[in-house]
């Protein structure tokens, strides 16, 4: 069963890109005041990988994922994808972020086809639409309207709205933050298994420290704003994960005590 | 809804049949009796007196009245067998018993007691006598009136949405339009007046110029507004999904901001009336304001009413076209304002 798994993910890894980020900083300037929020963050991401990144509120996992997308520029560093440096947006990197942020004059199918008509290929790949509805399970609301949903449908919609375009790196920005827990964990589920079918590299920010170990390879903690890494640890366990493995309940507690919290149970 | 009452009355009605049917018939059919005695007071207003002036409709415009009242009386009470048809005429049963002891009173005042001063308040049957003896002309100028407001609305509307996506998107563009809009959109389009009416070649097209004009200017500044609202957030997940500069300007900027830019058509709409009345009364021989301006000197009230009426059944049923529109357009925003 490991093995299945393993063997899966590296027949599929060519699917995933490598991702290089090299002593990025990164500062704002509010009120004429500079903010500084990432300070030399070197992080590098083998194709396929399957990382989450944890830390404080309000430290820049947030930025540093626009980085990563090419929607801002760092002040310091470079990022590249499969060596190649990222300048602007490409739709190999896709972000699904903390707001679902769907188009509320395009129905559910228009919004998770914006990809494909934005490239031009969307008369050619309708079926592809209908597909990445299918798999967030909301292909009953296809010709339904972004108000017309509840806060964790838009948040599928969002997803599927990434998923449609087949990315070779997937940036989650607390894309399950919004859900139930019980569909969280269905979601959860979905994610690890579509990651290990599809091999794209993911990066999957969060706040929930046994989420992160439930579906990274890796797991990346920030320190308070300005962000630096704090920790990166290998998560060495076959999929599909227990939530009460004694091995993850360990690293558990060790990541909440980096993040400043002495946890005795 | 009669499976609605039907159920009502099997749940409830068996233990008071006496009394229940009796208060629900009233509560249906009360207003629709009290419309129907309303117009019968309208129809014997006209009939039961002489006239003090010498109107010809006058006895047609009781029968009339007397028509009305019985499509009151038997479409309300028997609106069940009339579906929707039905349904609408008991929701607005309530205006028609106003509307006919209005009539009644305006009968009464003008032609049979004279309590208004005369030329200036003519009664109802005068009116009637415009729309029937005076037709031609009045349609002629309703033509030439939509002719004109349709063509300069047009004209106005897509150059103003034109500028205002152009201003709201570059900042180039917005250099150079901003201080002109800034100076000239807030002049009230009626001071160009004179001066269109002898610098273009006909008066027609300085006319179309002025509508264009009123109507330009806040369809502009509502649609850039519109378009610099829009959210960041939204270029930036089209912008990761691959999404072109065009693409952001079509279908991003502008479907967002399309809320605005029907804020703007419905006050460019408002202003532009205004400028077609005023320029078919002073230069434009030809429309409705032209026809208020020409009765006026004949001293011919009558039609002045005739053609107010018709004027506001024409600029609110461009309203209401609009508003579908809108409707139609913006289907996907919720709780949006019925006309
Ligand atoms: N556009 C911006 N202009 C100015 N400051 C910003 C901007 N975006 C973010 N910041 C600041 O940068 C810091 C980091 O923000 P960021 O959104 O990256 O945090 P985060 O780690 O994602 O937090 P959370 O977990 O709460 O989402 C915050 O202090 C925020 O105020
Ligand atoms: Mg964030």
């Amino acid at each position: 069963m490991v093995e299945a798994a393993l063997a899966e993910a590296v027949t599929h890894s060519a699917a995933g890109a490598a991702l290089d980020i090299e002593q990025v900083s990164h500062a704002f300037d509010i009120d004429g005041a500079e903010l500084p929020v990432l300070s030399d963050v070197s992080i590098s991401v083998e194709p396929g990988e399957f990382v989450a990144l944890l830390g404080p509120s309000g430290c820049g996992k947030s930025t540093l994922l626009r980085l990563v997308a090419g929607l801002d520029k760092p002040r310091a560093g470079a990022l590249r994808e499969d060596e190649v440096r990222i300048k602007s947006p490409h739709p190999s990197r896709v972000v699904v972020f903390q707001d679902p942020t769907l188009f509320p004059w395009r129905s559910v199918w228009d919004n998770v086809a914006l990809g494909l008509e934005a490239q031009g290929i969307l008369k050619s790949q309708r079926h592809r639409v209908d597909a990445a509805l299918d798999l967030v399970g909301l292909a009953d609301f296809r010709n339904a309207y972004p108000h017309q949903l509840s806060g964790g449908m838009a948040q599928r919609v969002a997803l599927a709205r990434a998923l449609v375009n087949d990315p070779k790196i997937l940036i989650l920005d607390e894309p399950l933050g919004k859900l139930d827990s019980l569909t969280r964990i269905t979601m959860q589920a979905e994610l690890v298994s579509l990651w290990q079918r599809k091999g794209f590299t993911t990066l999957l920010v969060t706040h929930d420290a046994e989420e992160a170990l439930v579906l990274a390879n890796r797991v990346i903690v920030f320190s308070d704003r300005p962000a630096r890494v704090k920790a990166d640890i290998r998560v060495d366990r076959p999929y599909p994960r227990h939530r009460g493995d004694p091995y993850l309940a360990d690293l558990r507690r060790q990541i909440l005590g980096l993040l400043g919290l002495d946890v005795t149970w | 809804m009669s499976t609605y009452s039907l159920s009502d009355g099997l749940a409830s009605g068996a233990p008071r049949v006496s009394r229940a049917p009796l208060l629900a018939w009233v509560r249906e059919s009360g207003a629709g009796v009290a419309a129907s005695i309303a117009w019968i007071a309208f129809g014997l207003s006209c009939l039961l007196w002489e006239d003090v002036g010498d109107w010809s409709r006058t006895h047609s415009l009781g029968i009339a009245a007397f028509i009305v009242a019985a499509v009151a009386l038997f479409g309300t009470v028997g609106a069940d067998y009339l579906g929707s048809a039905g349904r609408a005429l008991r929701q607005r049963a309530a205006w028609l018993v106003a509307l006919g002891a209005f009539l009644t009173l305006w009968e009464l005042a003008t032609a049979k007691f004279a309590w208004l001063p005369l030329p200036f308040f003519p009664p109802p049957q005068s009116i009637i006598e415009v729309y029937t003896d005076d037709l031609p002309k009045l349609l002629d100028s309703v033509f030439a009136s939509v002719k004109l407001q349709l063509g300069g609305y047009l004209i106005g509307a897509a150059v103003g949405f034109l500028t205002g996506v152009s201003i709201g998107w570059s900042r180039a563009v917005g250099y150079w339009v901003h201080p002109v809009l800034r100076f000239i959109g807030p002049l009230p389009a009626t001071a160009w007046l004179p001066i269109a009416f002898f610098t273009f070649p006909s008066s027609w097209s300085a006319s179309t110029f002025l509508i264009a004009l009123a109507t330009g200017f806040p369809v502009t500044v509502l649609t850039w507004s519109g378009v610099a609202s829009v959210s960041s957030a939204y270029y930036d997940v089209a912008r990761t999904l691959g999404a072109k500069p065009s693409f952001l300007v079509l279908k991003v900027a502008i479907p967002a901001a399309l809320p605005h830019v029907f804020v703007g058509l419905f006050m460019g709409l408002g202003s532009s009336f205004a400028v077609l009345v005023v320029a078919e009364m002073i230069g434009v021989k030809a429309g409705l304001g032209w026809y208020l301006q020409w009765a006026q000197g004949w001293a011919a009230y009558a039609n002045m009413y005739a053609a107010l009426i018709v004027m506001s059944l024409l600029c609110s049923g461009a309203i209401t076209l609009l508003f579908a529109i809108r409707d139609r357009l913006l289907v996907w925003q919720k709780g949006t304002v019925k006309w």
